[in-house]
């Protein structure tokens, strides 16, 4: 019953192993399970020190997330104005942005519990899967979807997540929008705020 | 009875011009953005000063405590929910919001317990905003409100609507009227409203932090959460955005 706010569980909250590359399987409902079940247990391995853990979650993000599609995603529409120089330079800041933002407070909910129990194939491009991290004591249930992108069949990958509805990808994507809109839709004044948060 | 008949009036002229205002508006348009940045400002600085230390030392406390806090303020809540899902004709939610407040108000002790929901009488917070929605108005711009956050044309006519007629709780505490004998006081109110945005906050630390931390523009960021989840709301299931991951791979 109570109001949940439920938005900001780090964006995909996984880990894998530091060393080797782990394929997953390649039906999303599978897919999602084997690798949050490998974060989990990743996470709460106590023989890795912090650095190990967030060399682990970018090497699996940069494996299991479609990032350079969820950079031209939250650009919006004005990707289609920009040279290719600049959406390079665009992309490549993205890349660091998501990465040390996907990092910066991702211990703090490894030790959540999940369940995968139902997915939806909303295209031949996207297929939704829907999990839950079950109540517990300390929380109330939260659901949370992903936005599994589906055209390589082989090789699903992460477009999105949408907790409790609400989606982090276009939140991310309004954010860029609101520092746009207010600097004439330069995108540089946009490069130069990703630029600001990689060198805090 | 004369001051009632203008206040009546005064509301229906309200509601016609944010009808109209909202009939046309996009729900991402700001009415004044500046304006709302400097309020967003203020309340960031009353969560760091005030709420934020306050909903730390409440974590702390014992969980049943907290859950009977957190029950408590969900069922006072409920009485909102009730007009709120007739009006919207789902008479089923009705009913189980009705019962769930029964249930919860007596063998849940005044609703410091929540034995309605393994009855499976869970209730969803309905507003007047919500219902406003589900008739198809639109939010009309955005704006942000000291102390209350962030908010829409829509969502603060229904606030003001609620409090003043729809909310039987604000009806008995804040306007201090005696329904059935039962009599309250604005302090009684305060207090509620005060202990359900505690307990958010608590509930939520590690989010807050984290959206603080890991946002660019902040105030674009708490907007645009703050726009699905009332969405999210009003439709009963999230804004999937379809159109614009389709276009994507174009």
């Amino acid at each position: 019953m109570k109001k949940r706010l439920l938005f900001l569980i780090p964006l995909f909250y996984l880990n894998l192993n530091a060393v080797t590359a782990v394929t997953y399987n390649s039906e999303p409902k599978i897919f999602i399970q084997e690798l949050v079940n490998d974060a989990v247990r990743s996470l709460s391995d106590n023989s890795l020190t912090e650095e190990e853990k967030n060399k682990a979650i970018e090497k699996i993000a940069l494996e299991n997330v479609d990032i350079k599609a969820l950079g031209l995603y939250t650009l919006g529409n004005i990707r289609k104005e920009l040279d290719e120089n600049t959406i390079n330079k665009y992309q490549d800041l993205f890349e660091k942005y998501f990465l040390k933002s996907l990092t910066s407070r991702l211990t703090d909910y490894s030790s959540q519990k999940f369940e995968v129990f139902d997915s939806e194939q909303k295209s031949s491009n996207y297929t939704i899967v829907n999990s839950k991290i079950p109540e517990s004591l300390k929380s109330p249930e939260i659901k949370i979807d992903w936005r599994i992108y589906t055209k390589n069949p082989q090789k699903p990958l992460i477009r999105d997540l949408i907790v409790e509805g609400l989606s982090l990808a276009r939140t991310q994507k309004e954010e860029f929008a609101s520092i746009l809109n207010s600097n004439n839709n330069d995108v540089s004044a946009l490069i130069n705020k990703l630029q600001e948060f990689i060198s805090k | 009875m004369g001051f009632k008949k203008i206040q009546i009036i005064l509301y229906t002229i309200l509601l016609n011009a944010f009808l109209l205002v909202s009939a046309s508006a996009q729900s991402e348009n700001e009415c004044f953005e500046k304006v709302s940045r400097g309020i967003f400002k203020f309340n960031q600085g009353f969560d760091n000063v005030i709420l934020e230390p306050v909903a730390k030392a409440y974590n702390k406390l014992p969980e049943p405590v907290k859950n009977g806090t957190g029950n408590f303020t969900s069922n006072i809540a409920t009485l909102l929910s009730i007009p709120n899902h007739l009006l919207q004709g789902e008479l089923r939610s009705a009913g189980h919001a009705t019962g769930s407040f029964l249930i919860n108000s007596t063998i849940g002790i005044l609703g410091l317990g929540n034995p309605a929901a393994k009855l499976g009488l869970e209730h969803q917070k309905e507003d007047l905003g919500q219902t406003l929605g589900s008739y198809g108005v639109k939010g009309g711009c955005y704006f942000v409100l000291p102390i209350l956050g962030p908010t829409t044309l829509r969502d603060s006519v229904g606030m003001v609507i609620d409090n003043n007629y729809l909310d039987a709780f604000a009806r008995v505490t804040w306007h201090e009227k005696e329904i059935k004998s039962i009599s309250g006081s604005k302090l009684d109110y305060v207090g509620v409203k005060t202990a359900t945005a505690v307990d958010f906050r608590g509930d939520n630390m590690l989010n807050f932090e984290s959206l603080e931390k890991n946002s660019i523009d902040l105030y674009a960021a708490t907007k645009s959460l703050y726009l699905q989840d009332r969405s999210k709301k009003i439709k009963n299931e999230s804004g999937a955005d379809e159109d614009a991951w389709g276009d994507l791979d174009k």
